[in-house]
């Protein structure tokens, strides 16, 4: 009933947009400009380029969202503030890091016929909504922090569940985060049995599931796949379960509190008292995780931090504006993604008369066309399903040296890159 | 008159419904069904041997100190609805701040010689700042978002109930942060005991004895004391109770303090089990323990602690005894779909709850 009413409601906006688009036109429209078949966005003489911002900015996960909101200001300050003499405006949503955020947020975007294109979401989970609402209006949506696998493809030529025409992203897809932690668990650690446990989540069980594939490719076995709910805090049932299946390592790639309450009632079990048979993954990379004792010993995946002068120059202008250094793991992914935008936005805008006009169509087939574009995260080429990253995964260790979740992110035991695709 | 009707009119329309031969075989038919799964799902996951007959044991434990918080928590929605007909469903709230009492107090003793020359009195002290400090907040939300409401129809307060719950968390949320604060580790109450072949975590076995006791020590002062004499009459008929010289708002408010300290007691448990607290932390319990009074049968005092127990224990075995069993993939994701769905049950078979609702009948 209620997709119902939502399609009734996209219908009755895109019917009045589309009146909307005739009727204005008529004046507006210049005789060199006509749009493609996904409208165009035309932008007045002094009037800004808007691009929305999708970002979990609230709660539990507000610093994932907060520190790519900061990545693209920074974006927009390298470029002078301006693209082709049109400021730069952005509009930022909360993305809740969860599906509901998505839709109201998508729905908001779609319905401002100035949004050129969005950066974003934080969360997978809000992706997905999002870019349901998003597509059919033609609008691309970048993200520099969704991993999940559904929403690009599988990397072998399998198309996601979740994937939209117009989604692509600059963070890694958890195929290859999956595809790191299983190598590191096998090959270094000696693991031949493994258990993951996830949290329903679109980013857990898809992470979840690609170390669990891998782990069997490389000759593993997965003794117990199982999951947990979030809000749950009695782990000792499911712990039980996880014990009688005899792992050699458990991977969880959930979120707190409930690893919180892994870890410490883990300990109550003979078999999973040794710490370094727990491995979690990004999510877990926060200074109020790596302060329990429980965790020392812990191994955890997660991108790696760029290197080089330009990164370097970045964090300098992040801790000028900011004060402080840059607090979670995706600005140097995000700050990609509005500069892939901004090239993308430069190549196919048409001028006329001071006013702009940028074909969403043509828009799209630009970012999707980008190949070897030299970002913070390394060289940046697209595939037809959106995956735009140069991945490169750490695994990283907390022992009783690492005080700080920087000097976790440091203490690298294992980086894995994939093979050029 | 209106009304005397209308109450009439419920059973006689339901036993018309229960004639139907339809409807009557269908149930039955639901009963048969759902009997049948738990047999099938529970043999096969005992005859594959998946977990060790410790590991059952375990499991078993873990369902009973789960239980025990749920029921200490039911109490309080229990009596509370037994004497007032509604849900006070800040009650949640009320245990979620027991629970952050505790973990300032523990957090404050944690740095005294205290700690760690008497632990057993330093958390005596913190059980009964728990209690008190959880039983001043539920009389204050009597007082002050109930009491004028008396008499209200009963969705009034039911909306109150809820704003106040909103109101407590976003208090506790302004005041203390939303951060998750981590209770300290307390030195006696980790490791094991062996009890006839149940190997119980010490903390555990504290949270069994101490809900136990507290359980038998609230039934003695609902059946044996003057004042639990005043509950049980106002629960009975208020009009009748005052007549008799029985102070009912006070009752009313011992009700509620009671309930409240209960939910301290409750609150610090949980504390001490899962070491994590947060200004959120009250909700899903809170959820939980209204449906242990629901299934125990609600205004039933021995009811909410069976319900409680029951429903720790369907939470802790279910998944792994029955979904398991049936070949459900990762099926402890699904303990909350369990524990619902056995309330469901239960009140197919036994509308009333497992020991069966004491509440007065709506006299005209």
């Amino acid at each position: 009933m209620s997709t119902r009413r939502k399609q009734f409601t996209a219908c009755l906006v895109g019917v009045l947009a589309l009146i909307g688009a005739a009727c204005a036109p008529e004046e507006e429209k210049g005789a060199g400009f006509t749009p493609g078949p996904l409208g165009a966005v035309t932008v007045d003489t002094g009037a800004p380029i808007k691009i929305g911002l999708l970002q979990a900015i609230s709660g539990d996960t507000a610093s994932l969202g907060t520190d790519q909101v900061r990545a693209v200001e920074i974006a927009i300050e390298d470029k002078g503030g301006n693209l082709l003499e049109h400021p730069i405006r952005t509009q930022v949503e909360d993305d809740l890091c969860k599906a509901e955020g998505g839709t109201t947020a998508g729905q908001k975007f779609a319905a401002d016929p100035q949004i050129v294109a969005v950066i974003g979401s934080s969360c997978s989970g809000a992706a997905v909504p999002a870019m349901e609402i998003l597509s059919g209006k033609g609008i691309l949506m970048i993200s520099g922090s969704n991993t999940s696998p559904i929403l690009t493809s599988d990397l072998r030529g399998k198309k996601g569940t979740a994937n939209q025409k117009g989604y692509l992203r600059t963070a890694h897809n958890d195929i290859i985060q999956g595809q790191a932690a299983a190598n590191f668990a096998f090959q270094k650690l000696g693991a031949k049995k493994a258990a993951t446990i996830h949290d329903g989540d679109p980013y857990t069980e898809g992470l979840a599931n690609a170390f669990g594939n891998s782990f069997k490719e490389l000759g593993g076995t997965v003794t117990l796949a199982t999951a947990i709910s979030k809000g749950d805090t009695d782990m000792r049932p499911v712990l039980t379960e996880v014990v009688a299946s005899k792992p050699d390592i458990v991977f969880f790639p959930i979120f707190q509190p409930e690893a919180d309450f892994i870890v410490k009632q883990a300990k109550g079990f003979p078999l999973l008292a040794d710490t370094k048979k727990l491995f979690g993954a990004d999510g877990l990379l926060s200074n109020t995780f790596i302060v329990i004792g429980q965790t020392e010993g812990m191994y955890f995946s997660g991108p790696a931090t760029p290197t080089g002068a330009t990164y370097t120059d970045f964090v300098g202008k992040y801790e000028k504006k900011f004060s402080e250094k840059p607090i979670q793991a995706f600005h140097a992914h995000s700050y990609d993604a509005a500069n892939m935008v901004f090239a993308a936005i430069e190549k196919v805008a048409v001028k006329e008369n001071g006013k702009i006009h940028i074909d969403r169509q043509k828009l799209m087939d630009a970012v999707y066309q980008t190949k070897d574009y030299q970002g913070l995260t390394g060289t940046l080429s697209c595939d037809e399903f959106g995956d735009c990253a140069n991945p490169k995964i750490d695994i990283v260790q907390n022992t009783a040296a690492q005080k700080t979740i920087d000097q976790v992110r440091g203490n690298v035991l294992f980086t894995f890159e994939p093979p050029a695709r | 008159m209106a009304r005397t009707n209308s109450l009439r009119r419920g059973p006689v329309a339901a036993r018309r419904v229960r004639r139907l031969p339809v409807v009557d075989a269908f149930l039955w038919l639901v009963r048969i069904a759902a009997i049948a799964l738990l047999l099938i799902g529970a043999v096969s996951s005992i005859s594959s041997a998946r977990l060790s007959g410790q590991q059952w044991r375990d499991l078993v434990v873990f369902g009973i100190a789960q239980g025990s918080v749920y029921a200490l928590v039911a109490l309080g929605y229990t009596m509370v609805y037994g004497v007032l007909r509604f849900i006070n469903f800040a009650h949640g709230e009320v245990f979620m701040i027991g629970a952050m009492t505790g973990y300032f107090v523990t957090d404050g003793l944690a740095r005294t010689a205290l700690w760690d020359a008497a632990p057993i009195l330093a958390l005596l002290i913190t059980l009964i700042c728990c209690m008190t400090v959880s039983a001043l907040v539920a009389l204050l939300l009597e007082r002050v978002a109930y009491r004028p409401l008396r008499g209200a129809p009963r969705l009034i307060p039911f909306i109150t109930a809820i704003g106040a719950s909103f109101f407590l968390q976003y208090t506790m949320a302004s005041l203390f942060g939303t951060s998750v604060k981590a209770y300290p580790e307390v030195d006696i109450l980790s490791g094991t005991f062996d009890v006839l072949g149940f190997r119980i975590l010490r903390v555990h076995l504290l949270v069994i004895v101490a809900a136990l006791s507290i359980m038998a020590g609230l039934y003695l002062y609902v059946e044996r004391t003057r004042a639990g004499k005043a509950m049980r009459a106002v629960a009975e008929d208020p009009e009748i109770a005052r007549l008799m010289g029985v102070d009912v708002d006070r009752t009313i408010a011992r009700v509620f303090g009671v309930g409240g300290a209960m939910a301290g007691a409750g609150g610090l448990l949980f504390g001490l089990v899962f070491q994590n607290v947060h200004f959120l932390s009250g909700f899903l319990p809170g959820i939980k323990a209204f449906t242990a009074a629901v299934l125990g049968g609600i205004g039933n005092i021995p009811g909410a602690a069976v319900g409680g127990l029951t429903l720790g224990m369907v939470e802790s075995m279910g998944p792994s005894l029955v979904l398991v069993g049936l070949g459900i993939p990762a099926a402890h994701q699904l303990k909350d779909v369990v524990a619902f769905l056995t309330l469901v049950m239960v009140l197919i078979f036994r509308p009333t709850g497992i020991l069966g609702e004491r509440v007065r009948e709506d006299r005209a």
